[in-house]
């Protein structure tokens, strides 16, 4: 990078100014750095156990066959959660930037923050100990009325610890990120376009209907991306609350859940040794390799929606 | 203390885009100096390359010589730090620091500098700036409140108090009264008159009436076409260029016909 | 764009009264307000199931009323405003729930015991939290001692040196990237790090803080960077203009202007690492003593600790859970309270005007 100047002649660089661009280079090339080195010591750590032959580890499976259930689980839980996180944070936006009185919306924005302040541990801590055993009922009673649907297909577990509400956990931790964001859009949305719905003699939700969900439309979708993300890569409050077992299952109330990447590793981690680390250092590879092309993606989205929008 | 500055060939350029081609101007030491133009034409952008301001936006770059008694500003060796002391400069809008009061303010050059002054060294360099700056007696008993307590024209004055407390050869004034309101202006029109007995001042105005009020010598911009670069188009005396300009252009600008 | 208004219907247009037919004020407020009674008092537990389902019924009688009173196009209206606002109320659940059961739960475990004593060689009742606070305490200060010098470097990078560049946008994007790690990732990385370097097993309190670091550093370098944008220009100009460096305009003018918002934006960093536990469980591990080395051995921290008074709670498991809630207490009011610092450092120092 030249870090030459726009005029040829000049040619005198302060020495302060050397010193404090040099710290201030150094910085940007240490993060630089520190995401490579997440792929390379990860890599490093984790390819021993990832080529391993089924009888070198403790789990008795080749490392395709032990990652499989478990990107299912963490795909599924995380999708589940934005399932149920979406509509709620959408609607919860909404009721900020349109729907609460004026003076109101900006203590009740602070109070969905601080769900975000919440430490996962605890999240995890309620939801094994208070959420499961009050929605346990609930499960008993989608298994009796709903039971023809696979999902719901039972037995229903007695602990109340699935991975339904594991994935209600989550959608409570993503909750926050994405009220926020789809909040910001739609205050952003122009104030002439709203105005000029209200003119047509809308009502209030026509007015939400033309002019603020297809201006929002795509900062809504980022924003459910940066939300799966995090999903993705929750763990303790999985970890604490579900109570699985390495299947493939689609049932959502049953004793027998998938387990999550993150999860898993988090439980497996402080007795695991030798091989069995490298292992889980592998799945940690993948979970990384999957949280970044997620991430990616919604930036690129958040990008475009930016470029297109108008609106900066 | 008698600066003048003589600009040949002068081209400026932000990237490849050229923005003013080919300025040959004398500036005369202890005299204002006013450029008027339609908006756009390059006036301020020219006016940032006598002090080398310009070059804190990022792609922007000259070609020519621009001689300070008869020293190239361009030259090799020379630091634009070097040059901003010699030659201060007033913004368009008052832009007093935030953090620091107003005595702060005034010797803000200078601390920021890393010069350490004595006590009572600050405040004579305080009293003796805001005395020049037609300032003291407003804000003799709250040197220690923010400057940005004050109004719009005493910030205005703050900033040309902090300018001349650097102890400047030149000061390049862009637009310094177009966010102010007239009797502002006018205070400050008062004190250009004074501050021109040991400053070179030039000064940007979209004011014509100003121009005529404060200068001695003006400089005509205008853009050469659309698209085209600008271009100092005539300079002269300014009682000359007000009632009698040679080129066309200038008196229809002068007379309100454009711009 | 798809402009669908409902056409309107004809016996609206013959008779173009500004006075249309509205459902009385009170009625509507009492069945919204018996219906929010009935939901709290189902979900807060003396009524049942069935106090929920009349809510529903009483809360959704009221479109329906309007459909038949004021027309389709106002009952739609106050159908999606229900729903809107019923989300709303949705999100509060877990909120109260949360707070109410780790206060209720965890007030009664704090005592003087609890705060000064560890864990060491104590079964059963008894033992605190010490060595946990300690451990969280030092932790994240080394996190903090990490990240924030390489953050507000990175944005003094990104916004005075490097605006514009093609190395800025890289660095942003990355920086964005960098957001988006998993913690337990960060956590294996911190541990793949160690073990290169110190061999296998490994456990440290400062690989949590590099762990935490890894999570810390994007967040402060978002935070700064918004910071240092917000100082206008004008002043960087003003500063250059009196002959300053830039080094020296940055340090004395643009930083100064920024403090509040870095100060607060470096507490939000720290609020959200603090409660961090996967990684910590990765490279930190669990202890029963106090720990005051960060290089030397494993060290305990509340949110692990919680994590493992919960999931292994020994026999019997009473003592270890009530335990749990009252670390999961204490974690949570430091956090809450470095959030109102954050905001009581923005809200006093915000300059007039803003806000």
């Amino acid at each position: 990078m030249s870090t030459t100047t726009e005029t040829e002649t000049r040619a005198v660089v302060r020495p302060g100014d050397r010193v404090f661009r040099g710290i201030s280079s150094i910085s940007a090339i240490v993060i630089v750095s520190t995401l490579a080195g997440v792929a390379i010591f990860l890599t490093a750590e984790g390819v021993p156990g990832m080529t391993a032959s089924a009888d070198q580890v403790k789990s008795g499976e080749t490392f395709l066959r032990y990652v499989t259930p478990l990107v299912f689980g963490t795909l599924w839980a995380a999708v589940i959660a934005l399932a149920i996180a979406t509509p709620v944070s959408i609607g919860v936006a909404l009721f900020i930037s349109h729907v609460a009185p004026r003076r109101l919306a900006q203590p009740i924005g602070y109070v969905i923050d601080l769900l975000a302040a919440v430490p996962s541990v605890v999240y995890g801590s309620w939801g094994i100990l208070t959420l499961s055993s009050s929605i346990q009922p609930l499960y008993v009673w989608l298994e009796r009325n709903l039971g023809f649907l696979p999902f719901f297909a039972g037995p229903a577990s007695a602990t109340g610890r699935t991975i339904l509400t594991a994935a209600v956990v989550l959608a409570i931790m993503v909750l926050p990120i994405m009220t926020a964001i789809c909040r910001e859009i739609f205050l952003q949305t122009p104030r002439l376009h709203e105005e000029a719905a209200l003119a047509l003699g809308a009502t209030r939700w026509e007015m939400i209907t033309m002019a603020v969900l297809p201006y929002a439309r795509s900062g809504i979708v980022s924003a459910a991306m940066l939300a799966l993300g995090r999903a993705l890569g929750e763990t303790m409050a999985v970890a604490m609350v579900l109570s699985a077992s390495g299947v493939i299952s689609v049932n959502l109330i049953s004793s027998t859940n998938p387990s999550t990447i993150a999860a898993n590793i988090a439980l497996s981690f402080p007795e695991a040794s030798g091989l069995d680390v490298s292992v889980l250092i592998g799945t940690g590879l993948v979970l990384f390799a999957i949280t970044f092309a997620v991430n990616v993606a919604a930036r690129a989205l958040v990008a475009r929606h930016r470029e297109f929008s108008g609106a900066n | 203390m008698a600066t003048s500055i003589d600009v040949s060939d002068l081209n400026i350029y932000y990237d490849d885009f050229l923005a003013v081609e080919g300025v040959n101007i004398s500036i005369p030491a202890r005299a204002v100096t006013a450029f008027i133009g339609p908006s756009g034409c390059g006036k301020s952008t020219f006016l940032r390359s006598l002090n080398r301001m310009h070059e804190a936006i990022r792609g922007a770059r000259v070609e020519g010589k621009v001689l300070v008694d008869g020293e190239d500003l361009y030259g090799r060796g020379i630091d634009p730090v070097d040059v901003r002391r010699r030659i201060g400069m007033v913004f368009q809008r008052p832009n007093p620091f935030p953090t620091m009061s107003i005595a702060q303010n005034v010797l803000a050059g200078r601390r920021l500098n890393g010069e350490r002054l004595k006590k009572a060294e600050a405040d004579a360099v305080v009293e003796q700036a805001l005395r020049r700056a037609g300032l003291w007696a407003e804000v003799k008993d709250r040197l220690d409140r923010p400057g940005s307590s004050l109004s719009g024209g005493q910030q205005q004055r703050l900033c040309i108090a902090r300018a001349i407390a650097v102890e400047p050869d030149v000061l390049l004034m862009d637009e310094p009264c177009s966010a102010l309101d007239p009797i502002s202006t006018s205070v400050i029109e008062d004190l250009i008159h004074e501050l021109k007995a040991e400053y070179t001042i030039v000064i940007v105005t979209h004011n014509m009436q100003q121009a005529a009020r404060v200068s001695d010598q003006t400089a005509f911009f205008n853009l050469a076409g659309v698209g085209r670069p600008g271009r100092l188009v005539e300079l002269g005396p300014t009682e000359k260029m007000f009632a009698n300009p040679d080129d066309p252009a200038t008196e229809a600008y002068i007379q309100g016909r454009f711009g | 764009m798809t402009m669908t208004l409902t056409p309107p219907e004809t016996r609206e247009r013959t008779a173009p009264s500004l006075r249309t037919r509205r459902l009385p004020k009170a009625a509507v407020g009492a069945l919204h307000g018996l219906a929010v009674l009935l939901a709290v008092a189902w979900i807060v537990g003396p009524a049942d199931a069935r106090a929920g389902l009349l809510a529903v019924v009483l809360a959704g009688i009221v479109p329906l009323w309007s459909r038949i009173v004021e027309g389709r196009r106002k009952a739609k209206d106050r159908l999606v405003t229900l729903l809107v606002t019923t989300a709303f109320g949705i999100a509060l659940i877990p909120l109260g729930s949360i707070v109410w059961t780790v206060l209720e739960k965890g007030v009664p475990v704090l005592s003087r015991e609890f705060f000064t004593y560890s864990m060491r060689n104590v079964v059963g009742e008894g033992g605190g939290i010490h060595h946990a606070i300690t451990g969280t305490l030092l932790i994240t200060l080394g996190a903090t001692v990490i990240s924030v010098p390489i953050g507000l470097f990175t944005a003094i990078y990104v916004v005075e040196y490097g605006d514009g560049t093609r190395l800025a946008g890289a660095l942003r994007f990355l920086v964005d990237v960098m957001t988006g790690i998993p913690s337990i990732v960060a956590g294996l990385f911190a541990y793949a790090l160690f073990v290169v370097i110190f061999g296998d097993g490994v456990r440290m309190g400062i690989g949590g803080a590099v762990a935490l670091s890894v999570l810390m550093v994007p967040v402060v370098v978002r935070s700064c960077e918004e910071m240092l944008k917000l100082v206008p220009t004008e002043l960087r100009e003003a500063s250059y203009a009196l002959g300053v460096p830039q080094w020296r305009t940055i340090v004395k003018v643009v930083l100064p202007t920024a403090l509040a918002g870095i100060v607060t934006g470096v507490t939000l960093a720290i609020a959200r690492v603090i409660g961090e536990t996967a990684p910590l469980l990765v490279i930190a591990g669990a202890t029963d003593s106090v720990n005051f080395n960060l290089f030397d051995g494993r060290m305990a921290t509340l949110p692990v600790f919680t994590y493992t008074s919960i999931i292994q709670p020994g026999v019997p498991p009473e003592p270890a859970i009530a335990r749990a809630w009252g670390a999961a207490l204490v974690l949570l009011l430091i956090v809450m309270l470095l959030n109102l610092i954050a905001r009581l450092v923005s809200h006093v120092f915000s300059p007039a005007g803003e806000r």
